[in-house]
């Protein structure tokens, strides 16, 4: 690695190609200032009207136990940055694994002529950016990597998991469980003077189940989350995993296909909160007013949803999957309420989307690594609490369906949505009385926001994986349990 | 020296400094370009030049550990390789993963042609001038909000501590072209088209551009579809999309871990209709970027896996096939755990149909032009699936866009429910394939 020789106010153009910088330690630190300060000015003096470098490095690793043995321990190191230069509203993203200072160099030079900028005279000298006082969020997390589980652990704890399934679950097939942990540390410095680091320790768990009964099969899968408990995988309660698993599963193997047609359902909360995730989370992202993809591009200060709906999208929930400190671009994370009382009140805005759209940023420019440059995307996003109790919502059904447990699922440019139903029982005059399987949720965010009539007090939230137009990011989705009064069921 | 030579040299450097007698290395570098625009504006240009390796190592209990790194310079291949032999202590006891038997074996002739990356400018303009043709070519498409214009080279590399070193560059480009039309009391639809090639010259932009156009213009009238059973029409397109989604169905690992739709016993067995048969070819003449070995080395080759409705192979990596005692067959992805994949399907007919049908005097027909979310509504261990689409009623031959459906089955069902294979195969990013007929599937509208 390769960091800053004492900072000069200003370089002979001709001179920053001689400039060596020697390493003084494996973390990105405030010795960073003084390259990047240089490189930063290099990319102002050449004509950008702005220039972010976001450099990262990972240590990330994945243990797989499959029945009684560990299939897999796979470790994956990464280093790498992105430089991102604007020219009005347009930009320029470059990315390499070379973070020395020439690498650097080289990517922003890429960037400034592919933007049709080009270096000044050799002679000219190039002021530096005056970067702000050293931003350390990962000052007292130096010891997270250091700290968490080592492999043998890993590997003892998931096939604790696994035991405890078979103990309890019938039919069993087969049996998988999954824990990563992803160490990320970034650094984040700009030509506003922007100059953070952070360091994240996400982690995850996740068990899945495989039964079959002759031609009956069911599939269950469980995951949780962390993102700043290094014990986080020693103090996994498995057992009570395995046992909801089993029960789950149990249910649904000799579950009926449902039968299509247009149904009032509740939705269970915790995972079930993917539906405002994929129904109105994504269309308050600036990314889709860019684009003219969402229905919602105008609708600022108007009812979007029903009356009794309010939601949020934060990240600073304490240890939630899709809490961070500060977003990729620096900026500290916020709390930023979407809708109140089904009233849209904000968007989710990252730089360029502050930008190109006017709406101010919210803390939540992010990408999957240095691969992306940063896009507005959701954090920890969940429907607040309601005025209704769960036998409230239960005793208002007639004949619907009761969504207990979601999979994935998306959203389109036109504002269609779908989402597939992991374990679904039929609700007759107010009582579960069949499980359900096969059935996806389909409709238009514009017509289902009108629709969520009635949430209760039992708000969870549940960790997920976001794929968008900066990758695959760590979330966080929830709700309390509520009712949609109609929505179109794909089925049988 | 070049790039896979040097890490070759290095990896035997460090590996024998450090005691490491057994190893290999799966790589590659990757340099890539792509444009969007904006109303005739650059939006955003990315440009990357990348370097990866998955380094394994067999300690000397035969045990394996295994490291993916960014950092391919010498520090970072040591440090690679000495994480790997630390997590070798943790590996598998049972079913090991060993070098592919054919990692030293020729690999097949094929002609690759690699084309010089354009300037980015060039790829601007061009996009542009794509892009106003769409705008223009009807009042309703306000806007292309999903664009890409995009070229590659990469070089892909394996090399072991048995003298095996393979490596072979390769040159893509892609054009994408997705649009959104606004009409007053009408809700908004879309069309997109795909287009891939050896390079951006090569590139069939013009295809692109008829193909998105034509699509979002038969979209514009659109009606709901009653519930009920149809007879439906897989677009090549969205049959390819679906048969990969249940690719367990065909993938030694999946089986060996109890996780797919097939067990060892339904070799040769009659698994769909047989007027279908199912190919997996890396080196189809359709396929502009042809890998011609896997990442344990294997050469990759033209396999049979499904013929006239029988299920004839799975996709084996070394370790499934000894373990299944069959061949490697090039679909390995190397790893702690070997995964298999396939490489470019091919989907053609099989045993002669007795009835042809044709889609221009088809009725009460639902064809599918693309599947969607299909991440989401397959439940591919249960073999059955629920899934948005695009596409069209047709009436007496005539199409009607459909404004929102899914359609529902179960996968096994469906194969054995083809009624007709159609000759006109097509050439897709994904594979070959035609028309698929199904007698009857499940369609969700209103």
């Amino acid at each position: 690695m390769t960091l800053a020789a004492p900072p000069l106010s200003s370089l002979r153009l001709q001179e920053i190609p001689n400039q060596t910088y020697q390493a003084a330690t494996d973390r990105f630190d405030d010795t960073w200032a003084a390259p990047l300060s240089t490189l930063l000015g290099l990319g102002r003096a050449a004509g950008a009207d702005f220039i972010e470098f976001f450099l990262e490095r990972t240590n990330y690793i994945s243990c797989l136990a499959e029945d009684d043995a560990i299939t897999s321990i796979s470790p994956r190191l990464t280093t790498g940055a992105g430089v991102r230069v604007f020219k009005g509203n347009a930009d320029c993203y470059v990315s390499t694994n070379d973070v020395s200072f020439h690498g650097l160099k080289a990517a922003l030079e890429k960037g400034l002529s592919i933007m049709g900028l080009l270096l000044p005279a050799t002679s000219a000298y190039v002021p530096e950016v005056t970067l702000e006082m050293f931003r350390d969020y990962a000052a007292t997390k130096e010891t997270w990597l250091a700290n968490c589980s080592s492999m043998q652990a890993m590997g003892d704890v998931l096939l604790g998991a696994n035991a405890s399934v078979s103990k309890v679950a019938k039919h069993l097939q087969a049996r998988r469980t999954a824990y990563f942990r992803d160490w990320q540390e970034v650094l984040i410095a700009s030509s506003d003077g922007t100059f953070a680091r952070d360091i994240r320790l996400t982690q995850s768990v996740g068990a899945n189940v495989l039964c079959a009964d002759g031609d009956h099969r069911s599939s269950i899968g469980q995951r949780l989350g962390n993102t700043s408990d290094p014990s986080f995988l020693t103090a996994w309660d498995y057992g009570t995993t395995a046992e909801e698993l089993a029960e789950s599963a149990g249910k649904m193997l000799y579950a009926d296909y449902v039968e299509s047609g247009n149904y009032p359902i509740i939705m269970a909360n915790h995972f079930g909160g993917v539906i405002f995730h994929e129904a109105c989370g994504h269309l308050l992202e600036t990314t889709q007013i860019e684009r003219g993809t969402t229905p919602f591009i105008d609708k600022k200060g108007e009812k979007i949803a029903h009356e009794n709906l309010t939601a949020w999208d934060e990240g600073r929930s304490t240890e939630s999957f899709g809490t961070i400190d500060m977003d990729d671009e620096g900026m500290p994370a916020q709390r930023t309420l979407l809708i109140e009382n089904g009233v849209l009140k904000n968007f989710l805005s990252d730089r360029a989307g502050a930008m190109r759209t006017g709406h101010p940023r919210t803390g939540s420019g992010r990408r999957q690594n240095y691969t992306f440059s940063a896009a507005s995307r959701m954090r920890n996003t969940f429907i607040d609490t309601g005025d209704y109790s769960l036998d409230d919502l239960f005793a208002s059904v007639d004949r619907g369906i009761y969504c207990k447990k979601m999979g994935g699922g998306s959203v389109g440019p036109t504002g269609q949505f779908n989402f597939a139903v992991d374990e679904a029982y039929l609700v007759e005059n107010g009582k579960i009385t069949r499980p359900l399987k096969g059935a996806t949720l389909i409709g238009e965010a514009v017509d289902i926001m009108q629709k969520i009539s009635m949430c209760s007090q039992d708000l969870s939230l549940a960790p997920g994986f976001c794929g968008s137009i900066s990758g695959s990011i760590y979330v966080t989705v929830g709700q309390p349990h509520l009712k949609v009064d109609s929505i179109t069921v794909g089925g049988r | 020296m070049s790039k896979v030579t040097e890490i070759s040299a290095n990896a035997q450097a460090i590996a024998q400094r450090l005691g490491i007698t057994k190893y290999d290395i799966y790589g590659a570098t990757t340099d890539s370009t792509s444009v969007q625009v904006d109303k005739g504006e650059p939006k955003q240009v990315k440009a990357s030049n990348r370097a990866s390796v998955t380094v394994r190592v067999w300690n000397d209990q035969g045990r394996l550990g295994i490291t993916s790194t960014t950092d391919v310079d010498e520090r970072g291949l040591e440090l690679a390789l000495k994480t790997a032999a630390e997590a070798s202590a943790f590996g598998a006891t049972e079913h090991i993963p060993d070098f592919s038997p054919e990692a030293t074996a020729p690999l097949p002739e094929v002609k690759i042609t690699l084309a010089d990356a354009a300037p980015v400018g060039n790829l601007i303009e061009r996009l542009v001038t794509v892009e106003q043709a769409l705008l223009n070519a009807h009042d309703a498409i306000a806007s292309v909000p999903y664009n890409g214009l995009a070229q590659n080279t990469s070089e892909n590399f394996y090399v072991n501590s048995n003298g095996a070193q393979r490596s072979a560059e390769r040159t893509s480009a892609s054009v994408y072209l997705y649009t959104k039309t606004e009409q007053e009391g009408r809700k908004p639809r879309s069309g997109h088209a795909v287009r891939i090639g050896v390079g951006t010259e090569a590139l069939d932009i013009d295809g692109c551009l008829q193909e998105a156009t034509e699509k979002t213009l038969s979209h514009l009238d659109y009606e709901k579809i009653t519930s009920g059973k149809y007879r439906v029409v897989f677009s090549p397109d969205a049959f390819l999309s679906l048969i990969g989604a249940f690719g367990n169905l065909y993938n030694a690992q999946s089986v060996l871990d109890k996780r797919s739709l097939s067990t060892a016993e339904s070799l040769n067995t009659a698994v769909a209709s047989p007027l279908l048969s199912v190919y997996d070819d890396a080196l189809h003449p359709g396929n502009v970027s042809p890998e011609t070995f896997d990442g344990e080395g294997t050469p990759t080759r033209r396999l049979a896996i499904i013929e006239n409705g029988v299920l004839t192979n799975f996709l084996h990596s070394a370790g499934t096939a000894k373990r299944m005692g069959a061949k490697p067959t090039g679909h390995a992805s190397i790893g702690a755990k070997v995964s298999v994949g396939s490489n470019f399907l091919h989907i053609t007919q099989g045993e002669p149909a007795e009835a042809s049908y044709s889609l221009e005097d088809a009725d009460n027909v639902v064809l599918i032009d693309d599947l969607q979310a299909l991440h989401a509504g397959v439940n591919a261990l249960q073999g059955s699936f629920s899934l948005p689409f695009d596409g069209w009623l047709i009436q007496q031959g005539k199409r009607t866009s459909i404004e929102s459906a899914t359609v529902a089955g179960d996968f096994h069902q469906l194969l054995q429910s083809i009624i007709y294979v159609s000759p006109d195969e097509k050439i897709t990013p994904g594979g070959v394939a035609p028309h698929v007929w199904i007698d009857e599937l499940s369609i969700t509208g209103e």
